[in-house]
């Protein structure tokens, strides 16, 4: 039932922490753009309302964000964490490789 | 006899031939694709996790056909039609939860290699008692999600044959999708799920298109509504608009944010004021009240989506972490474009459509997506509007088909794998593990089909964000800080778990006993359980208390604001009193989570082969 049967490998924990350290922070670089725009959206409708009321094809400012645009906002965030997070890890796999052939 | 034959006849006689042959044509390739794929499903893998082979197309298609439920398929527009604004946020959320999802939990999952939410709990404590917790949240949380999507099922089925009783369409429904389930397991409902993605996509984008170009877009019927800081809607002679019942939320209430769905409670409050100046006092408070239940939405919601273990299951699916990154931007990709639509109907619905506003229950404004598209034929396309009907009644099925089907798998995976295979019975053979699937399926199918009669009375996407706010309490916090937090331990884990998700289910049982009351109080045709809570005293006073107090009633119906920190708070104080029970290897295991495939740590934590795991 354990996982501790699994070999170490010989990684250390500077290793281990130097790689969560790297993934963490990509992570939150990207959630915190995210998080910024799920905060604000009812921030500018609560201190805004006019503003957000204001027509643009249609629709209003603050509907057209939500109903709209929000959907490529999150993709164009996913797509820039998927590509630099498989960099991130093929980066990581190498300088490991290096590490223990030394 | 004839009794009993005369009304059937009836109903089948009144029944739309478009609407049955594109339900039925539904049902009809969902069984027989799942019987095709039952005889290429042989091993335990192959039931539970799909023999960890599938492509990220095919994957990324079936979690978005599993996600898209009743909810998202009905229960969207029927929200934004009744509330407006503020129900954008469910289909916003929904879709876009899944990039916290992405970020913090997709990859490190898969790498683990578990088949269930609670092998996961058990391999990363070491702790048999840790599965059996995970479990009861597995299936908590898998009940709460089933209910609404058995409403949708009884909503469809008496909408397509009239008269048809509520729980006649749960019981058909439910039957057929078990039977699904129990043939063929993960990898049967794998290739129905992604085939049904793609029927949805074309069930609710094909109705609209040509709706709108007939009665009018997108954009032209929310310019007939006017906001607060117009005089007039800007838009009102260019498209038809029918005049709204006493019932509807005015314009400027609906098309703004914090409207109806998130001022209800306060708005209770006000009407019951005894004094002006009691009333004056909660009018201004009504405004900070809405900003904070729209914060707990989203937390709920993204926060929530990140912790569905029906959903969380199919990343074990994929070959590798990479794999499921992909798949998971790919899930946002289609379920995004998806959520664009039902909106639309919602606005559409308003304009065409007001007599919904002064119904209830499964005539209410939860069929606005299937009453639509027979309003062409009053406008000269009476063909047209019978297949259109057709075909939106058609992705309806899918809707609530593909969702019970994918939370099927994952409560029977938690009753034939954690319970029976792990708890009861160890040494079972993989044969007697099989025989258990296909039992258990059976088992929580007519659990399932029980609990969905209850639930007429409650709309479908309040049931399903009420799902959310546990799952946000209790599996997200799990995942979240086991994945990344090393100091955790199993105490710390099961109390934080344990902690939120009980206080958020709680709080949320005392809303809906009062919500299922107040509805069974309006003569809605509900079953018994709402008519045994409507004169009930501990109803009664749970209402006064709501009426008295609208902070705590909001509090409690979006509970994830105070429960995700709290259960997080609890998660880090126990873990911190209890840190000599940290696992000894945490280290190997943080290793085997975060890195990357190409060193070779990624270990299938059960091994099929081995029939237990390691």
């Amino acid at each position: 039932m354990k996982t501790s049967s699994t070999p170490d490998h010989g990684h250390t924990d500077g290793f281990l922490a130097h790689l969560m350290r790297d993934q963490l922070k990509l992570s939150i670089a990207c959630a915190l753009f995210f998080v910024t725009a799920l905060v604000a959206l009812p921030l500018l409708n609560y201190f805004q309302p006019q503003f957000m009321a204001q027509r643009v094809a249609g629709f209003t400012l603050s509907w057209l964000i939500l109903g709209v645009l929000f959907f490529p906002f999150v993709w164009v965030i996913s797509y820039i964490f998927i590509k630099r997070s498989i960099a991130l890890e093929d980066a990581e796999a190498a300088a490991a490789k290096d590490g223990l052939k030394k | 006899m004839n009794t009993l034959m005369n009304p059937l006849l009836a109903t089948i006689t009144n029944v739309d031939p478009w609407i049955a042959i594109c339900s039925l044509a539904t049902v009809v390739i969902t069984v027989g694709m799942g019987f095709w794929s039952a005889g290429k499903s042989k091993s335990a893998g192959d039931f539970f996790v799909a023999g960890r082979s599938v492509s990220v197309g095919w994957n990324a298609s079936a979690i978005s056909g599993e996600y898209l439920s009743a909810a998202s398929f009905m229960g969207v527009a029927g929200m934004v039609m009744a509330t407006g604004y503020d129900a954008l946020w469910y289909p916003v959320c929904y879709a876009c939860g899944y990039l916290f999802l992405l970020l913090f939990i997709a990859g490190p999952l898969r790498r683990f290699g578990a088949y269930t939410i609670p092998d996961f709990a058990e391999g990363r404590y070491d702790s048999p008692l840790f599965r059996k917790i995970a479990v009861c949240f597995v299936l908590f949380i898998g009940f709460f999600y089933t209910m609404p999507q058995m409403k949708g099922a009884g909503t469809t089925l008496a909408y397509i044959f009239p008269g048809l009783p509520y729980w006649v369409g749960v019981a058909v429904v439910g039957a057929v999708i078990t039977l699904n389930v129990s043939l063929g397991g993960m990898k049967g409902i794998t290739l129905v799920q992604a085939f049904q993605y793609w029927l949805k996509v074309f069930a609710i984008t094909l109705p609209v298109f040509i709706l709108a170009s007939i009665v009018g877009h997108y954009q032209q019927h929310l310019d007939a509504n006017k906001t607060a800081f117009e005089t007039v809607a800007a838009n009102s002679a260019q498209v038809e608009r029918k005049a709204l019942p006493a019932k509807a939320p005015k314009d400027e209430q609906w098309i703004a944010p914090f409207g109806k769905l998130t001022t209800k409670a306060v708005d209770a409050s006000i009407a019951a004021a005894p004094t002006p100046e009691a009333k004056a006092t909660l009018e201004a408070s009504k405004k900070p009240y809405s900003l904070l239940y729209t914060y707990s939405l989203i937390i709920a919601l993204v926060c929530g989506t990140a912790g569905l273990p029906h959903i969380l299951v199919r990343f074990y699916t994929n070959p590798d972490g990479v794999a499921a990154k992909r798949t998971t931007m790919w899930v946002m990709i289609l379920i995004g474009v998806f959520y664009v639509f039902p909106p639309v109907y919602g606005v559409i619905g308003r304009s065409l459509t007001p007599e919904l506003y002064d119904a209830v229950g499964a005539k209410g404004t939860d069929k606005v997506v299937l009453e639509l598209p027979t309003l062409l034929a009053g406008k000269d396309h009476p063909l047209l509007g019978s297949i259109l009907s057709g075909i939106t009644c058609a992705g309806a099925f899918a809707a609530f088909m593909s969702t019970f089907s994918g939370l099927l798998v994952s409560m029977t995976s938690a009753l034939a794998h954690d319970v029976y295979g792990r708890i009861l019975k160890p040494n079972s053979t993989p044969e007697q593990r099989l025989s258990a699937f296909k039992w258990a399926a059976v088992i929580i199918g007519a659990v399932s089909i029980g609990l969905g009669m209850q639930v007429e009375a409650l709309e479908i996407n309040f049931m399903v964000g009420q799902a959310f706010a546990i799952a946000a309490a209790s599996y997200f916090p799990l995942l979240f800080m086991s994945v990344w937090w090393r100091g955790m331990t199993m105490k710390g884990a099961a109390t934080g778990m344990l902690g939120g998700g009980l206080t958020a289910l709680a709080a949320i049982t005392l809303t809906s006993i009062s919500d299922v009351a107040n509805a069974a109080a309006k003569k809605l045709p509900a079953a018994d359980v709402a008519a045994y809570w409507v004169d009930h005293p501990i109803a009664k006073s749970i209402a006064n208390f709501w009426v008295a107090h609208p902070l705590a009633r909001i509090l409690c119906e979006q509970p994830a604001i105070w429960a995700v920190p709290l259960s997080i708070t609890l998660m880090i104080v126990v873990s911190k009193a209890t840190a000599r029970s940290i696992p000894a290897d945490v280290r190997m295991k943080m290793l085997v989570l975060h890195a990357p495939e190409a060193l070779g740590l990624k270990q299938e934590y059960i091994k099929e082969h081995e029939g237990l795991g390691h």
